[in-house]
């Protein structure tokens, strides 16, 4: 699919900031608002657009701290459907916040969110390795995040250290 | 025993006159919560690729002295990007310079080509230092004034009627600092006309050459007849996003460049080791980065022309650099009382057009060098202050 200028721009707005107003959207394009509807509407029908969420911290929040892992899967393919059923048993669970098939030595990679290590472990050993042609299970929980989807969660580059005023 | 100093100062750089920012930035400075729009100079930090490399030439110790003109390897680089961009050829190995950045590029250029009393047209609103640079060189500025109904651009009658027997050179600055105002090559033809009619030099400052929105840019150099007379000022500053580092370059005629290179020598020496080595990285491998921040300044061009011709600011739409310059004619204000009652009633700084030059009078400079929530809130503040006026 190739983009025009305009909704490549258009996704680079949406990118950093989904609540980003129209008439702002359409005064930055230098196109009509009706256009910019338009043009979102067409992005999401064509799936470019997929969803719109919004970054938390909820570590912040009293009593909804969460623990993250990330779980390397090995597991058996089934012949003609290879690793998409067993991918899908797993991914339906709420608590799997992604899911991806990956080369190299495991199988998929499997991001589990829970309230404790405690939850996560119950998750791992009750549900996830139980199911059929699951191999193994390798835990590896996150202790800080520094960067997540192409944000810096805590950077220094973003302050500005210009002069108020230059030639 | 006191000592009176005034008898050591130098009269030329006493009679220079000061600079219209300075004033405005100390207002700006000594008040909170102020949103800038004055700020001359890219909101991105320079792309970490670039960064990444000058710590690693730290790292392995490049901290020794690079010949004059500068790493061999890295005017090669320039020699590449010049020809890859403008399609302009330079021999590396003598018709460019590194330099400490555009300012002291142009500083060379006048001091390599100016005697006592030589004439150097400056075409007006212009950059702040050009005129003092041409004073310290010996020369003698001569201001052509340009106006918002003619978008800014010099004509070539214009130019034609300042020239005298003492001109020496043009200088043009294309896109503009301070009104973004692109020529494209059509109009630089036709100026290039004159000058070589009257056997003039150009120094074009092209620092801002990488950020064009609406048409290719060209650069004087590349317009027929006149890589001969083009002394090219260019550097990593705004493109790259890379004022702090100071690192410019220069390209010209092999006989005007030797003349630089002796100069520099006397003077700086080069251009510190471990930053050009940076400066490697930069014409390698980050032309993506260039063309987000080109993306970036693109969109933010557009909603601020718009934001300010709604708020009743008569704002044409400039073809580069990162700055807009609406009139404020329509307020009864001069520039310096806009942009004082802006800073002090809604705690927004630009910068008053006559600081360059009298022709700016009328005008403000607003950079859109900053973040669109930034532009967006600025943008609100000079709208309430617009609408208070009329009360």
């Amino acid at each position: 699919m190739k983009l025009s200028n305009e909704e490549l721009n258009l996704l680079a707005i949406l990118e950093e900031n989904h609540n980003v107003s129209t008439e702002s959207m359409a005064m930055q394009l230098a196109i009509s608002e009706d256009d910019v509807k338009n043009l979102i509407k067409k992005l999401e029908d064509e799936k470019v657009i997929v969803s719109y969420p919004t970054l938390i911290d909820w570590n912040k929040i009293e009593g909804k701290e969460t623990v993250v892992a990330m779980i390397d899967v090995k597991v058996t393919p089934q012949r003609s459907v290879g690793f998409n059923e067993v991918a899908e048993q797993i991914y339906r669970y709420p608590e799997v916040t992604s899911l991806y098939l990956m080369s190299g030595t495991y199988d998929l990679s499997a991001t589990v969110e829970g309230k404790t290590m405690r939850e996560i472990s119950l998750f791992v050993s009750n549900k996830l390795a139980t199911i059929e042609n699951v191999l193994s299970t390798t835990t590896h929980f996150m202790l800080k995040k520094y960067k997540h989807d192409g944000v810096i969660i805590e950077g220094k580059d973003d302050e500005d250290r210009r002069m108020v005023v230059s030639p | 025993m006191s000592i009176d100093y005034q008898q050591y100062l130098s009269k030329t750089a006493m009679e220079l006159k000061p600079s219209g920012i300075r004033k405005f930035f100390d207002l700006a400075a000594s008040m909170e919560d102020v949103i800038s729009l004055g700020v001359g100079e890219p909101d991105f930090t320079t792309p970490w690729n670039i960064r990444d490399q000058a710590i690693g030439a730290l790292q392995d110790g490049y901290t020794s002295y690079t010949a004059n003109a500068g790493l061999l390897e890295l005017r090669q680089e320039i020699s590449k990007y010049v020809k890859r961009r403008f399609d302009v050829e330079y021999n590396a190995e003598n018709q460019v310079i590194v330099t400490v950045g555009a300012s002291q590029s142009l500083d060379l250029a006048f001091r390599a080509i100016l005697n006592p009393g030589d004439e150097v047209l400056i075409i007006e609103p212009a950059f702040v230092s050009y005129a003092s640079l041409v004073s310290l060189a010996g020369g003698v500025p001569i201001r052509i004034a340009t106006n918002s109904e003619n978008g800014f651009k010099v004509t070539p009658e214009q130019i034609e009627a300042a020239i005298t027997d003492r001109t020496k050179a043009v200088l043009i600055c294309s896109p503009n600092n301070p009104t973004g105002t692109c020529l494209n090559k059509d109009e630089l033809t036709e100026l290039a006309d004159v000058i070589k009619k009257h056997d003039l030099l150009v120094i074009s400052d092209e620092i801002y050459a990488e950020l064009t929105y609406d048409q290719a840019f060209t650069s004087m150099a590349a317009i027929p007849g006149m890589y001969e007379r083009t002394i090219l000022i260019n550097g990593f500053s705004k493109g790259f996003a890379m004022t702090g580092w100071r690192l410019g370059f220069l390209a010209a005629p092999s006989e005007l460049i030797g003349l630089m290179v002796k100069i520099y020598q006397y003077t700086t020496m080069c251009a510190p080791h471990m930053l050009q080595r940076g400066a490697l990285e930069a014409l390698r491998n980050s032309s993506e980065q260039v063309e987000y921040m080109r993306q970036h300044y693109w969109r933010r061009r557009n909603f601020t022309v718009q934001s300010l011709n709604r708020s009743g600011l008569d704002c044409h739409t400039p073809g580069g650099a990162f700055y807009v310059f609406p009139s404020i004619k329509r307020t009864g204000l001069s520039s310096e009382e806009f942009a004082q009652e802006l800073l002090q009633k809604e705690r927004v700084a630009v910068v008053p057009g006559n600081a360059f030059g009298a022709s700016g009078e009328g005008y403000v400079r607003c950079s859109y060098a900053t973040s669109i929530e930034q532009l967006q809130e600025a943008m609100n503040r000079i709208e309430q202050f617009m609408d208070s006026l009329q009360k």
